[in-house]
């Protein structure tokens, strides 16, 4: 059995799989086909300052090896989740993690600074990258300034591992990541879904009820590994890698490319026990390759 | 109720019409308690169009043969892949998903379906007679040839047909069946297509009769992670998948 536990500044993870926002609901709903403390970590669905109701039906559209979807951050809020969710999760020894989004810096901070005083959530991980709402979101996510603003908000009012998930839908997702590292961010997760659309050619509309949605699935996964594989080598913070990650081989590259740790996403729909089968994945190429840690691996590759 | 990843074993694979298959599934182990009205996520792969789970609804689990059946239309890619199926393929399958009908034993029930949306009534319809009332069917569809399984469905009660040709039972559509005049129901639970179960749905209000209705939006999880099947309801956007897929329809926004 190999060392599986890696750090991302105090979040201490006891396997480097952790499963994406918006994938895994709040970990309850798989947790007849998983040991939630089996998980790294659980991040939770997006969480803004004020309830959302998304955007209308449909919201999701089948593409080749992957998904477009435009949910649009529904949620019942932070104090929602505060008082009805949390409690529910608290004992559970995994991290639990909360996606946070907002419209403005200072929705952003607000919720956050609810976040912080949650014992049992060790970090956060802020949304500047959601490519499905109006009023904020990617906006955030695509300008170094707009990253900035966010960031420096949230870190003036949230104490703890601060991580930033960021949008593939730009120019140089390098420029973005040192932008969020230069404001205070601990860690970058990346890639959130990328921007795409599907047409009913029956119908001749489009298929999404806002015309537009983000793309997930291991369609993706070339261009999320290309992006870890740069941000990893730009930045000193830890870097997270997600996209399009369905088994232990996807997740060694991402960590081979210089990831500390993962999220699995669209893979949990496919099969909802994926997030353990990949931990014992990484375990067992370490051991048929003696290798001690996980750590060993972290960016190993040239 | 604990929800299982299972590989299933499929047993025999019957085209019971040109578009339609009826598979049924066993296992080595004794099958899971499933309620009529909850579905099974079944994983589909081979093609590049069938990334997905197919959400598909239980039409009937015979716990003593050990069998789940399914009721499949073949439609697109991952339907039609369901189809060419043969006996001792393994599908895999999770399962017993959603809420399934309430089981209204005290009352006398109106199942009425249309289409491949008969699928869930006959197990419902199956239940009621177990615990003790017959229920009356009420099955429609384009023509004679296009009623599914309508020997398995007089097994467990009273059955009346509608067809849009008039080439079996009364012609017309469901509402258009003389039975909801002549005789009084207290409950009517009904699937198949959205128009057809809103036509339903207003004949129900109309006559004061409590209703419930199964939806099949869309779906991804099929867990109520995702969020993708969600309809409007009194209590704001609901997952189909997990909140339903049956909803009483006081619940739901059809108003006309």
């Amino acid at each position: 059995m190999a060392r599986l536990d890696v750090k991302i500044k105090d979040l201490c993870l006891k396997n480097p799989v952790m499963t994406a926002s918006g994938t895994f609901g709040y970990g309850l709903e798989f947790q007849d086909f998983v040991p939630l403390d089996g998980i790294g970590g659980i991040i939770v669905k997006g969480t803004t300052l004020k309830p959302r109701q998304g955007n209308d039906y449909p919201r999701m559209a089948e593409t080749p090896q992957g998904m477009l979807n435009c949910v649009g951050l529904q949620n019942k809020g932070v104090d929602y989740f505060a008082e009805h969710i949390y409690p529910q999760l608290k004992d559970i020894d995994t991290n639990w993690i909360v996606n946070v989004s907002g419209s403005s810096p200072e929705d952003y901070a607000e919720c956050a600074a609810r976040i912080d005083v949650l014992e049992k959530v060790p970090a956060i991980e802020l949304n500047i990258s959601c490519p499905n709402v109006h009023d904020g979101g990617m906006a955030f996510g695509v300008t170094c300034a707009g990253a900035e603003s966010v960031v420096k908000a949230v870190r003036e009012r949230y104490h703890k591992t601060l991580i930033v998930k960021l949008s593939p839908n730009v120019t140089d997702i390098t420029e973005i990541a040192r932008a969020v590292e230069a404001a205070g961010a601990d860690s970058v997760s990346l890639i959130n879904t990328l921007m795409g659309t599907a047409i009913d050619i029956e119908k001749r509309r489009r298929v999404l009820s806002i015309g537009t949605g983000g793309l997930s699935g291991p369609c993706v996964k070339p261009v999320a590994l290309r992006m870890v594989y740069q941000v990893a080598r730009a930045v000193k913070i830890p870097v997270i890698g997600l996209g399009g990650i369905s088994s232990a081989t996807d997740a060694i590259e991402f960590l081979m490319a210089g990831a500390t740790a993962i999220e699995i996403g669209t893979a949990n729909f496919l099969d909802p026990a994926v997030t353990v089968k990949v931990r014992d994945g990484i375990n067992e190429w370490l051991d048929r390759h003696g290798v001690d840690s996980v750590q060993d691996i972290i960016g190993c590759v040239e | 109720m604990k929800k299982y990843i299972l590989d299933l074993t499929v047993k025999s694979v019957e085209q019971v019409h040109e578009r339609y298959v009826l598979v049924k599934l066993t296992s080595k182990e004794t099958l899971p308690q499933m309620l009529p009205g909850q579905f099974v996520e079944v994983r589909v792969d081979g093609s590049a169009t069938t990334f997905l789970r197919r959400p598909i609804s239980i039409h009937f689990v015979d716990y003593q043969q050990n069998e789940l059946w399914l009721l499949v239309a073949c439609i697109g890619d991952g339907t039609k892949a369901i189809g060419a199926l043969k006996s001792g393929d393994v599908l895999n399958c999770v399962l017993p998903l959603g809420h399934g009908f309430t089981i209204a034993s005290d009352k006398k029930c109106l199942l009425v379906g249309g289409g491949v949306g008969v699928a869930p009534l006959l197990y419902l319809g199956a239940e009621l007679k177990r615990q003790g009332v017959e229920p009356t069917f009420l099955l429609g569809a384009r023509t004679g040839k296009d009623l599914l399984m309508l020997d398995e469905f007089r097994k467990y009660g009273r059955v009346m047909v509608t067809t849009e040709d008039g080439s079996e039972g009364e012609k017309g559509f469901v509402t258009n069946h003389s039975v909801l005049e002549q005789e009084q129901f207290d409950f009517i639970q009904t699937c198949g297509p959205t128009p057809m179960m809103k036509a339903v749905a207003r004949v129900a209000r109309q006559k004061g009769i409590d209703c419930e209705a199964s939806l099949e939006n869309l779906m991804a999880c099929g867990l109520g992670a995702c969020l993708c099947c969600v309809e409007k309801t009194t209590e704001g956007n609901l997952c189909v998948c997990k909140e339903g897929p049956v909803f009483n329809i006081k619940r739901l926004l059809w108003q006309d």
